[in-house]
């Protein structure tokens, strides 16, 4: 607010401090707006992590965390994933730097880090769910695969909504909505990452803990 | 009892589970319903087609994202399922009157549980939530001099999204059944062992659609309230509706994913057969009730704070004062957002948690009365020496004080874990919430609609039948619930669709005199509507001022234009108008500028339409349907996305022109 349209010197109000006579121009909201979506997801994890807390060890006479999870791939998996949200930054370190091209490649390199990390989370799946321990085994096995199964769909959400913008910033460059969209997938992209380490560290670290 | 057993039936690759006998063509109410529906419908698409209204119905109303606009239809979906749940209400009424000793009364049980079910979901999900959502969607952007909220396209999607959960709630009446579970569909009765029929389906389908949109409107209309107010308005000087319109929608943000996780959940065990909540497998269905109340105990909250805001409003205008307290009444609603996460677990006590869980969730309870308390004082203490005009909204407003009171005085007597062994499922806690509910939430709906009305259509409703829906309507919550305390404390439990023992039929019988007296005061409502559009020449408002209000939604046409206000206010003070026109503030009448606004778009329509489409398949089990249909609403949200021409501006000519025609209507009412 300029002072032009506060009370004058004497503290007395005159009509025309009450209007402004140009365009009002608020700030825009969209990144605040994305960021309150994103906690609301974050409380959906909450709620899944929940659930795994309460029922997480309730095996059903069936098979635990010890004997199901193959630690050597979760860390791959892992390390994909967290590559992603590193090449993500060269993504926006590029946009900054007005690079279209070198943006699109990183954001490539990003959803094939991606796409790698989903493909051996399916395998992890089909694998479980051939030996027996699908989802209807037991409580435990219910919210694992609710927990993980969430994570990944968000991924995958991810990677189509990361092709969409490739496709459209090709179409209409680095403008200003562009840019903004490229922001919010960047914010979106680096959660998934926090809860991929929550993810790691509660289910399948401390679930191989004997 | 339907013909058809879902337990064992096959499923066709195209219709699902979906079959002729799904329609209850063996139910005679249901049938009679259907009739009128049908020739309702009929007449309404035959008046839309005779006098030529697709088109602008299209255009003006279903794909605006003027936020007026839209609020305008969520009060009209909320009115229209307010109809269906209190129908189903009077049924209930009706039933519980006659159905003793040997005579069952017309609902089989069945059927009875359905219809409680029914009124609980709608009379909250689509009835309480539209009517809250849509004040906050017309007053917000116009108490905070702003020209619409700050996603206007995401706003017109939550409304189709919210209708379209309220259309598959109504297909339900027609096709198939309703659940049969109470309004929270606790396992292991929501289960699919327990209830194998698609009622608990159209309930999970219904919530979720409904659910994403009111998530994003409640993203909406906290970042419009954080990132649009006009310059000059400080949060300490920020109308007490919009902070409660703040707080409820961080509330509702805060809240909703938790319902979204439990439903998603409840659906897995039903669709894939998982075991998050069954008896056997290591499932809790007791996580099931405590994450449910997690986001059901905010809810109240969601509800009644705007009401609160809404009360705060009328006072501060029809006493002709500034608002006792305004900065108490901030921190008294702030604190209520906070403590409302800390209380869920009084609603099971008897879940055997131990004596040191119930006390913490006891106290933590009793302890929300206490700045609940601190507004009612304000509100007692701007009443005194105030120069009341008994307007209806204050009329309302003086209404909800004393049943508010009462019903709050109750609520902390189940607060206590001991007495509450007593009451729990009792009809002494239906009795408190709908004294809650109905003298808090309702009572201010109609205080907003008798004070904002004139602001929305440009006249004020007629005196003598909102005096008439009114009284009804308080003589009539009383005659119907107090009996229900009685039979509480007498120990008569909810949900009973027939009664063994003739000494408290009585008062069942006197409860559903007061529910007819209820529908008396609805109906005088709707005559006051029709009357006061009769009059509305006699009881038109051409200043834009028709109480001497205090904040900026008055300072603009009623009406409001398009753009709301053609300059945007500063402001200088809480209650800016007010303070404008003590100032000497002069309406500029020169210098207009072209406005900027954003433009119409089906997509949110077409969105929420595909959404349904899914809903109703996964309730029907049509597996290929709802993967066209999932498909589908991907793309066409893909599609959305490829539009970068959202806005267009006002010219300045039709500004001018707008705004002469209002000075010419000004001049010649002085």
């Amino acid at each position: 607010m300029s002072n032009t349209h506060t009370a004058n010197a004497a503290g007395i109000r005159t009509s025309e401090s009450f209007y402004l006579k140009e365009e009002h121009h608020p700030a825009n909201g969209t990144m605040l707006g994305f960021w309150l979506y994103l906690m609301s997801d974050c409380l959906l994890f909450a709620m899944l992590f929940a659930a795994y807390g309460v029922l997480g060890r309730n095996y059903a006479a069936g098979p635990s965390g010890a004997d199901l999870f193959d630690l050597k791939l979760v860390a791959i998996n892992t390390a994909f994933l967290l590559l992603s949200s590193i090449t993500y930054g060269f993504a926006m370190l590029a946009m900054y730097k007005k690079q279209l091209g070198k943006t699109l490649f990183w954001l490539g390199i990003t959803g094939i880090f991606g796409l790698a990390f989903l493909a051996l989370e399916i395998y992890e799946f089909y694998h479980l769910i051939h030996e027996g321990a699908g989802p209807q085994r037991s409580a435990f096995l219910t919210s694992f695969f609710a927990l993980v199964g969430t994570h990944g769909l968000h991924v995958s959400f991810g990677i189509i909504w990361l092709v969409t913008l490739m496709f459209q910033l090709k179409k209409h460059g680095l403008t200003y909505e562009n840019k903004r969209r490229v922001n919010c997938l960047s914010l979106f992209w680096h959660f998934l990452d926090v809860v991929w380490i929550g993810v790691f560290t509660f289910v399948y670290l401390m679930g191989t803990l004997v | 009892m339907s013909a058809t057993n879902y337990a064992t039936i096959e499923n066709h690759p195209i219709l699902g589970r979906l079959t002729l006998e799904a329609i209850p063509l063996h139910e005679p109410i249901l049938i009679f319903t259907f009739i009128g529906v049908i020739l309702g419908g009929i007449a309404l698409v035959g008046a839309l087609t005779y006098f030529k209204l697709w088109g602008p119905l299209w255009r003006n109303w279903i794909t605006s994202i003027d936020h007026k606009k839209i609020g305008i239809m969520y009060m009209i979906l909320g009115l229209i399922m307010f109809l269906r749940g209190f129908a189903d209400a009077l049924m209930m009424r009706g039933q519980q009157a006659i159905a003793f000793g040997d005579n069952m009364g017309y609902l089989p049980p069945h059927h009875y549980d359905q219809v409680f079910t029914a009124h609980g979901v709608i009379m909250i999900f689509f009835f309480a939530m539209p009517i809250v959502t849509g004040l906050m969607n017309y007053i917000v952007p116009l108490q905070i001099g702003a020209r619409d909220v700050s996603f206007p396209f995401l706003n017109n999607f939550s409304f189709w999204m919210t209708a379209s959960g309220a259309a598959l709630i109504m297909v339900s009446l027609f096709i198939g059944e309703f659940a049969k579970t109470g309004w929270l569909a606790y396992p292991p009765l929501s289960g699919i062992m327990q209830s194998p029929d698609p009622g608990v389906d159209y309930y999970i389908w219904a919530l979720q659609i409904a659910g994403v949109g009111t998530l994003l409107s409640g993203v909406n209309l906290i970042v419009t309230i954080v990132k649009m107010r006009a310059p000059g308005m400080t949060l300490m000087r920020m109308p007490i509706f919009t902070w409660t319109a703040l707080c409820t929608n961080i509330l509702i943000v805060a809240a909703f994913p938790i319902l979204t996780a439990v439903l998603a959940m409840l659906s897995l065990d039903r669709y894939l057969g998982t075991a998050f909540f069954t008896s056997d497998l290591g499932g809790s269905a007791m996580l099931y009730v405590n994450l449910i109340w997690i986001w059901g105990h905010p809810e109240v909250y969601i509800l009644v704070l705007p009401v609160f805001g809404i009360f705060s409003e009328v006072v501060a205008t029809f006493c002709r004062k500034r608002l006792f307290g305004y900065s108490s009444m901030v921190y008294a609603t702030a604190v209520i957002t906070i403590l409302s996460y800390i209380v869920w677990l009084h609603h099971f006590f008897t879940m055997g948690a131990g004596a040191s869980v119930n006390s913490f969730f006891g106290i933590s309870t009793m302890i929300i009365s206490i700045p609940t308390g601190a507004k009612l004082f304000n509100w007692l203490f701007t009443m005194y020496h105030g120069r009341i005009r008994f307007e209806l909204p204050m009329v309302w407003t003086v209404g909800f004080m004393v049943t508010f009171v009462i019903g709050g005085m109750t609520g902390v007597m189940l607060a206590v874990p001991a007495p509450d062994f007593l009451l729990h499922n009792s009809l002494f806690l239906i009795a408190h919430f709908h004294n809650v509910i109905i003298g808090g939430v309702v009572f201010g709906a109609f205080a907003a609609i008798n004070y904002w009305f004139p602001k929305a259509f440009g006249f004020k409703l007629d005196y003598k039948w909102g005096m008439a829906s009114f009284w009804f309507w308080f003589v009539g919550f009383w005659t119907a619930f107090t009996p229900l305390y009685v039979l509480g404390f007498m120990g008569v439990t909810r949900r009973m669709s027939h009664f063994d023992d003739p000494s408290l039929q009585i008062w069942f019988q006197i409860a559903a005199v007061g529910g007819l007296l209820v529908a008396a005061g609805i109906a005088c409502f709707f005559i006051q509507i029709a009357v006061s559009f009769l009059k509305r020449k006699e009881l038109a408002d051409v200043t834009g001022d028709p109480w001497d209000g205090r904040t900026l939604e008055w300072s603009t046409l009623s009406p409001p234009p398009d753009y709301n206000f053609a300059f945007t206010p500063v402001v200088h003070d809480t209650d800016a108008w007010h303070d404008m026109k003590k100032n000497g503030y002069q309406r500029p009448t020169t210098g207009f500028l072209a406005v900027h606004m954003p433009k119409n778009t089906g997509a949110g329509f077409i969105l929420a339409a595909i959404s349904a489409l899914v809903g109703f398949a996964l309730i029907w089990h049509m597996w290929a349907l709802a993967i066209i249909g999932f498909v589908g609403l991907i793309a066409a949200a893909i599609i959305h996305t490829f539009n970068y021409d959202r806005d267009y501006h006002i010219p300045a000519e039709e500004v001018v022109a707008t705004e002469n025609e209002r000075t010419r209507l000004l001049a010649s009412h002085v």
